[in-house]
Formats: structure tokens, C-alpha cells, sequence
């Protein structure tokens, strides 16, 4: 039995949940081999063997796998597959575009977004926005699982995995990236970010969204919104936590004018500590909430920033 | 071109679902049911693009039972032009649709097939890449926008760390996400044209479709609860509770 993980990395590290995949992978019970496939990315494939539980590294160094593009991962990964008894990754925009297809060519079933594992062929994956837990089984010769990195800790460092070039499959062709539009931020990583201060339609502007900057700034916090506030145009798409955006699980996660709606809560109700900041006492927000402070945003926020 | 859109009947998104006592499922019985949300999203999309001339006819499908040509008429009704419904009692997981999904696209000769990037009730976030991978046709999930030209689409994708815009050759497999429009409602005079429109109904065998599950749901169980809490007076009070009792910060 051999896990074999799909990495996503920038080139010199592994990124995006990957070292919470490696761990995952390491408890369906065999070998965990990674997968580095990028132009220029020899780093991030020694880094990949410098994680605790790796013992082999596959480095392909091509171009043709700079997009994450999921027609050519999948012609890639399915040919290695016949090798393996699991192929994960973490559940990101990538894992979540690549995997399915990978599963579809093998004639398997994809598990999505485990949040524990049972046994090799067993998994704990969350349905109805987290409301329900389902154990699946998996009948297929090769388990394809895509893996909630809130549920698994990352893979410390400690391993000295050998590292195997191997070639590039040809390029399908089928797709091209035009562009690409990131959020560039100085602060953490939202999704895996030890503190959050997230914004919802309380804070009724795009110019007021911005007073989270300095909250955020003190308290050394990613910064995450609602649906709402994202589909307001108050922040950037990638801040949404919740069922269909981000899952985080933070220390500390700060839901300021955030009703709680349920495709929220199924997006950061694994946080260690919430704290809710809403004027309505009724809110749902605060039935999860482990501090709640009822009051207006536009004089708490300020004043909770002066005295950190 | 013809676009198919598969259309799956969920628990409403307002409903907060709860686990039945002997961990079979959830409790579905007396439940509101509607379209999932990104297959509204989906058929809004395909009407769009066949009102600026981008497509020639709209064809929406489920699979499932009986019950799911309810949703198939709210299609109808938002403009769809017609309907299939694929039938059968047995539990539908995301290979079984895709493979469901790709003998209708043949059969029909659809040239771009639009899906929802997830239903909420399993929470999947399959079926539309199965599709592509079966039909080896190339896919753009999570699309925020959606431009049709000739012999491809550009498409706008929510990733990770923002926007990325990609080019495919058609045909293609779209999934959907929620930027991409806001889906209209069906208006009475629609709804009740819709109960004309044709809506056709095949079962699994005669699409020599296997649809057996994979995977076997051994227990549902409850979240774990989060423990009360309590509410603060002010921010002093809040500052000095994360400091000295949570001690996360
Ligand atoms: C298919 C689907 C998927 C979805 N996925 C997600 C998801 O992933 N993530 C997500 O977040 N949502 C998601 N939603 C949307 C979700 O249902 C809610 O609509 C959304 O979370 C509401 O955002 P909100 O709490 O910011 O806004 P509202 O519900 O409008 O709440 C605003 C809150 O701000 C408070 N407020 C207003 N002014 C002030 C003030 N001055 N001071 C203090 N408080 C104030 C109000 O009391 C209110 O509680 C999804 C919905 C659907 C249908
Ligand atoms: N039974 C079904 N009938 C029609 N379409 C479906 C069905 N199941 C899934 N789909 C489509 O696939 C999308 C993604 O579903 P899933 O992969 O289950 O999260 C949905 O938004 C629908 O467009």
C-alpha cells in the first residue's frame, strides 16, 4: 500500500495544504510518495522530501504543469496511478479541479474533503454545509481523496525522502492561462491563518471593509469575509469563507457584521476561539460564538484596535 | 450549439438539515426542496448566452427520481427549452451522473455542458470534472465570467489567490460558481408555458449506464457542538477575556 500526493507548491515550497495532505496520507496506513511536478520547482521538490513520513519524491520539471491546469495533471497522474492504493491532495481550488478527473479516468470514486480518517478504505467527510458527518467506504481498487487540511496537522519537518525525476507527459493543449489576477497581501495565508478577522454586510462599504486592515494589522491576522460582503464588492472573491469558499479553523477568528448563516458557520465553526461583534442580539453568529459583544461595529472596531 | 444543463433537486439552502436518531441519514422526509443554487446560476448563464445568439437551444437534465421533474419545470420555467429527466430510485454518486451526463451530451450533440460547481447536499465538487474527463473534453470550474467565441470560451475561475482567466477549446465542461450571475425568477405567465414544454423521461439501462454506488455510507452523524458562550459588556471586557481566559492573544 502506497498513498501517492499530489503537491501544490510556489516553485520552493510546498504550499496550500500540502503538508496536511502528507499526514492524511500517512494514516491510510502505507508508504507516502509526493508528487512535484512544475517548471523551475527542484525546491520545493527538496522541500518535499525534507517533510517527516515522505519517503519518495517524483520531480517532473516542465512548464506544461505551470497553470495546474487539470487536463494535463490528470494525464499525468493516471498512467503512475496503477502504483498506488490512494492518490490525495488537499481540497483547494487546485485539488478540487484536478482530482475529480483523475478519479473519472481510474473509473473511481473521489472522496472529497475527509476530515478524518477511518481505516484504508475509510473516511470521514462533512455533507450539508458541515451540518452532517458521513463514514464512507470506499469499494475501489484505488482510493482518490481529496483532504480538509483543517482536519490533519501539517507534516513537520524531518524526513530525507529520495527525490526521482521523471518526464512530462505531452501537453493535451486543451486549455491555456490568459491571466491571472491575485490578491497581493502581506499578511498570513487565509486558510491557514493562526488569527482571522473576518467582515460581513454590517460593514456596509468597501471603504469601510478597509478598518479591518488595522484590527488585522495588530493582531497579526489574515483578513476573511462573508458571501455577502464578497458579492458586495467590499473585498476581493478569495477572502469568502464558508460551505462553497474557504475553511479555516483558526486560534482566534473575529466575525465582525456576520450574521452567522449556516454556509458561513460551515466555514470557520472548527476555530478554537470566536469571537462575534454584532448589533443584533439575536444573530446566530452568537450561538457559536465563545465571546459575543453586541454593540456597533463603527465604534467597537476602532476601540478594540486602540487597546490592543 | 446546444447547451446542456444538469439540473440536481437538493435540500433548500434555508434549511438546516438534521441527522435521523439511527445515523442513516439525514431526515429528508417533509423537507423543502428546490434546485441546488449553482444550477440556477448554470441555467441563467446558458439563457444569456442563447439570447446573444451563442447558443441555439438549452436543454436541461436531472437524475433521479420521480420528484426532480419539479425541477426540471423551474428550469422550463426560467427559459429552459426543454427537459430530461434521467430516472431511477437508486443513490446517485457524482461518477454515476457524470457517466449519466455523458451519454446524454453525445446523444444529444451538445457542444458545452454548464454544471453547478457543487451541490450543497453532498457536497461534492465532482461531477462536472468527472464529465470533462469523460468526454475528454477540457474544463473551467468555478467560472465568475463567461465569454463564448468561436470554437472556444474565455473563462473567468475564483481560485485560491483571486482570478485566473482561462482559455479552452469547445466543446467544453463549464462549473459554475457564485459571482457569475444573479439567476432570474420565473415569472407566473413562464411557469405555466413551462407545463407545455416537452419533457422527456429515459432510465439508466437505456443509456448502458452502470449507476451502482461506489461508495457505502456505513454512519451520518451530528457535528460536534461548540459549548455556550457568553456575551461581554464591552471591549475592555473582550480584550481582557482573549488575554487572560482564552489566552489567544
Ligand atoms: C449556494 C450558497 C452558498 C453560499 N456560500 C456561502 C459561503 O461560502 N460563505 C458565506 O459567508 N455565505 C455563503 N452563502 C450566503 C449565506 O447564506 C448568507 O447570505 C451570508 O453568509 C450572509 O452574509 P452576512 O452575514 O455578511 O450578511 P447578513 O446576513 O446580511 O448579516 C449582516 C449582519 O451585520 C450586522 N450589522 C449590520 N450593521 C451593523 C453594525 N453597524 N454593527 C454591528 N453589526 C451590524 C447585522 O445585524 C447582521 O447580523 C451561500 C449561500 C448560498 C445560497
Ligand atoms: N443527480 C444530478 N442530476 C443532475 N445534475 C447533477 C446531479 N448531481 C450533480 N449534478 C450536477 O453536478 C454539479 C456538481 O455536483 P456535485 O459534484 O455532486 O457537487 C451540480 O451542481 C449539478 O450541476
Amino acid at each position: 500500500m502506497t498513498a501517492l500526493v499530489i503537491a501544490e507548491h510556489d516553485k520552493s515550497h510546498l504550499r496550500g495544504g500540502t503538508a496536511n495532505a502528507i499526514t492524511a496520507a500517512a494514516k491510510m496506513g502505507g508508504e507516502v510518495h509526493v508528487l512535484v511536478a512544475g517548471s523551475g520547482s527542484k525546491a520545493a521538490a527538496d522541500d518535499a522530501a525534507k517533510h517527516a513520513g515522505v519517503a519518495k519524491v517524483l520531480h517532473v520539471d516542465s512548464a506544461v504543469y505551470d497553470a495546474g491546469g487539470a487536463e494535463n495533471f490528470a494525464a499525468l497522474v493516471v498512467p503512475m496511478a496503477k502504483g498506488y492504493s490512494h492518490i490525495v491532495a488537499s481540497a483547494t481550488a487546485f485539488g478540487k479541479n484536478v482530482m475529480p478527473r483523475v478519479a473519472a479516468l481510474l473509473d473511481v470514486a473521489q472522496v472529497s474533503e475527509i476530515s478524518a480518517v477511518v481505516s484504508a478504505d475509510t473516511f470521514v467527510r462533512p455533507i450539508y454545509a458541515g451540518n452532517a458527518f458521513a463514514t464512507v467506504q470506499s469499494s475501489d481498487a484505488i482510493k482518490v481523496v481529496t483532504v480538509r487540511a483543517t482536519g490533519f496537522d501539517a507534516a513537520v519537518a524531518g524526513g530525507s525522502a529520495s527525490i526521482e525525476s521523471m518526464p512530462a507527459a505531452p501537453d493535451k493543449g486543451q486549455s491555456k492561462v490568459l491571466s491571472q489576477e491575485l490578491t497581493r497581501s502581506t499578511r498570513p495565508e487565509l486558510a491557514g491563518a493562526r488569527r482571522i478577522v473576518s467582515g460581513g454586510r454590517g460593514l456596509a462599504s468597501g471603504e469601510n471593509f478597509k478598518m479591518l486592515d488595522a484590527l488585522a494589522d495588530k493582531l497579526g491576522a489574515a483578513i476573511g469575509a462573508s458571501r455577502a460582503a464578497v458579492d458586495s464588492g467590499y473585498c476581493p472573491n478569495d477572502y469568502q469563507v464558508g460551505q462553497t469558499g474557504k475553511i479555516v479553523a483558526p486560534e482566534l477568528y473575529v466575525a465582525i457584521g456576520i450574521s452567522g448563516a449556516i454556509q458561513h458557520l460551515a466555514g470557520m465553526k472548527d476555530s478554537k476561539v470566536i469571537v462575534a461583534i454584532n448589533k443584533d442580539p439575536e444573530a446566530p453568529i452568537f450561538q457559536v460564538a465563545d465571546y459575543g459583544l453586541v454593540g456597533d461595529l463603527f465604534q467597537i472596531v476602532p476601540e478594540l484596535t486602540q487597546q490592543l | 450549439m446546444k447547451i446542456l444543463v444538469p439540473v440536481k433537486r437538493v435540500v433548500d439552502f434555508n434549511v438546516k438539515v438534521r441527522v435521523k436518531a439511527d445515523q442513516s441519514g439525514v431526515e429528508l422526509a417533509n423537507v423543502k426542496m428546490s434546485m441546488n443554487p449553482f444550477d440556477e446560476i448554470s441555467v441563467e448563464e446558458a439563457l444569456k448566452l442563447k439570447e446573444a445568439g451563442k447558443a441555439t437551444e438549452v436543454i436541461v437534465v436531472s437524475a433521479g427520481v420521480t420528484a426532480c421533474q419539479e425541477t426540471l419545470r423551474t428550469a422550463l420555467a426560467m427559459g429552459a427549452d426543454r427537459a430530461i429527466l434521467v430516472e431511477t430510485d437508486v443513490e446517485l454518486q457524482p461518477l454515476a451522473v457524470a457517466k449519466l451526463l455523458k451519454a446524454v451530451a453525445t446523444k444529444e450533440g451538445a457542444g458545452l455542458v454548464i454544471l453547478g460547481k457543487q451541490a450543497i447536499d453532498d457536497d461534492a465538487n465532482q461531477t462536472g470534472q468527472m464529465l470533462a474527463a469523460l468526454l475528454d473534453w477540457p474544463q473551467a470550474t468555478f467560472a465568475s465570467k463567461v465569454e463564448i467565441a468561436e470554437g472556444s470560451a474565455k473563462v473567468t475561475r475564483e481560485i485560491d489567490g483571486g482570478l485566473e482567466t482561462v482559455e479552452v477549446k469547445l466543446p467544453a465542461v463549464i462549473t459554475t460558481d457564485l459571482r457569475l450571475n444573479t439567476p432570474r425568477y420565473a415569472t407566473l405567465p413562464n411557469i405555466m408555458k413551462a407545463k407545455k414544454k416537452p419533457l422527456e423521461t429515459i432510465k439508466p439501462d437505456a443509456l448502458g449506464v452502470d449507476v451502482a454506488p461506489r461508495l457505502k455510507t456505513l454512519k451520518v452523524a451530528e457535528p460536534g457542538k461548540r459549548k455556550a458562550g457568553v456575551m461581554v459588556k464591552d471591549v475592555s471586557e473582550l480584550v481582557d477575556k482573549l488575554k487572560n481566559e482564552a489566552k489567544v492573544i
